[in-house]
């Protein structure tokens, strides 16, 4: 097969390659662009590990083929850092609340809180629950990512406030 | 997990996209949002030599709401569904069945026709369409026809649409004003199909009653929806057990699946019931 040509934006930057047409996303973000934040979990579209932010949406790279998402904006964990490399504010809270634990899951339970709250900046437990169904943790019991998170919801509303 | 390779194309319109169909045959598919393909071809349980990707044709995009009828596009994806506001104030039922359905993620993808062309038994939106009385529409190489859409499920991944047809909108009639509609599903777990889900209509007279994943295609039950609308709640539950044939598998055995059903419709028709009004 032919490999086509590949045009997105990551993390704010424009990057070009050759890719097949049945490259999966996430297996070009790691192996060819060397984006490693995203991690391969199940491959069934079950864990969410592999969850980055295109054009506005949470998606699992995994079940999406790098030729689907051509021209897109595309946000990973390494993109929700602050501009001078020091952590997000949702990477901080996680840090903060514990919300890990051996970290495996955290780039694509960040990536798509970073999705939920910029839908949703108030979410109540139960939203964030619902929301982050599609993320699986095996080591937290999920309490202190749904603290994080809605530690975090918290922290960003008092920053646009104070900004205002 | 790397699926096999195929060439990639992406049409600007219906037509083209027929066309490629027509020029490659068997060897040419096309995806909507994915999900359910992409899994398939990683497992190669499906491979083909083109892929058409129905991501750029705007005439299968975009909900319309009319006085007495909705107008789904195809393309128009689970998480649309569920935050398109006009929608939820016309047929609340969709955005309660799409809120079941999968998980965020793969709402954002999913897209309602994949959803119901795909004739998977354990998708919800063909059981869902069914209840509604929706028709789909079809467009292929000789134009364009409609099928209802409780004419259109043959069996497990057969559907009345021929090999090169693109099933392009979905018409749903806005149900009266005072038809209570619910939606109830039991899954084992986030993003599982249903054990059991049924979708209920009932109100002014009348009833439309079906259920999901519990035959090799989705029923809608005439006799149930007429108990229904009759007030018979037992003779519902009853004509709708009658009617499906549920398969024992890794869901629970044929016994538990019954039970369920009938738990699932139970629910389904009480909340229905106390939304008509």
């Amino acid at each position: 097969m032919s490999k086509m040509h590949v045009k997105l934006t990551v993390n704010g930057k424009q990057v070009e390659g050759l890719a097949e047409p049945r490259t999966l996303l996430i297996h070009f973000l790691r192996e060819d662009l060397k984006i490693t934040g995203p991690h391969i979990g199940c491959e069934t579209s079950h864990c969410g590990a592999c969850t980055v932010d295109i054009d506005g949406k949470s998606v699992k790279s995994c079940t999406t083929f790098v030729a689907q998402v051509n021209g897109s904006d595309i946000t990973t964990v390494e993109g929700l850092t602050n501009d001078d490399g020091s952590l997000g504010v949702l990477q901080e809270m996680f840090r903060e609340h514990h919300g890990l634990q051996c970290g495996f899951c955290t780039p694509g339970m960040i990536t798509r809180a970073h999705r939920l709250l910029q839908e949703n900046p108030n979410p109540s437990e139960e939203e964030i629950r619902f929301g982050m169904a599609g993320n699986l943790c095996r080591c937290t019991g999920y309490q202190n990512i749904v603290k994080a998170i809605s530690a975090s919801a918290d922290l960003l509303n008092a920053q646009k406030e104070a900004a205002e | 997990m790397i699926p096999a390779g195929f060439e990639y194309h992406r049409p600007g319109d219906v037509a083209s996209a027929i066309s490629i169909l027509q020029e490659y045959g068997d060897e040419a598919r096309v995806v909507a949002g994915g999900h359910s393909l992409i899994p398939m071809m990683k497992l190669r349980m499906a491979e083909m030599g083109h892929l058409i990707d129905l991501q750029a044709i705007d005439e299968l995009k975009g909900i319309e709401i009319g006085a007495e009828t909705v107008s789904l596009g195809a393309m128009v994806t689970q998480h649309e569904l569920i935050t398109h506001d006009g929608l939820a104030s016309a047929i609340p039922l969709i955005r309660e069945a799409a809120l079941q359905i999968a998980d965020p993620q793969v709402r954002y993808m999913g897209t309602v026709g994949g959803n119901v062309a795909n004739g998977d038994p354990g998708n919800d939106m063909p059981g869902l369409m069914q209840c509604l009385n929706a028709t789909f529409e079809l467009s292929g190489p000789d134009g364009n026809r409609s099928v209802a859409a409780r004419e259109f499920y043959e069996a497990a991944y057969f559907t009345a649409r021929e090999d090169e047809e693109i099933l392009t909108r979905i018409s749903v009639p806005v149900p009266d004003a005072g038809v209570g509609q619910a939606y109830e599903k039991q899954k084992r777990k986030i993003g599982d199909y249903a054990t059991a889900a049924a979708a209920v209509m009932v109100g002014n007279g009348t009833a439309s009653v079906a259920m999901t994943n519990l035959a090799d295609t989705p029923i809608w039950s005439e006799a149930a929806s007429t108990a229904l609308a009759a007030g018979d709640v037992d003779g519902c539950v009853a004509a709708m057990l009658d009617a499906i044939d549920p398969v024992a598998d890794n869901r629970g055995p044929v016994e538990f699946k019954k039970h369920v059903a009938a738990v699932m419709l139970r629910r389904a028709i009480d909340r229905a019931q106390s939304r008509a009004a």
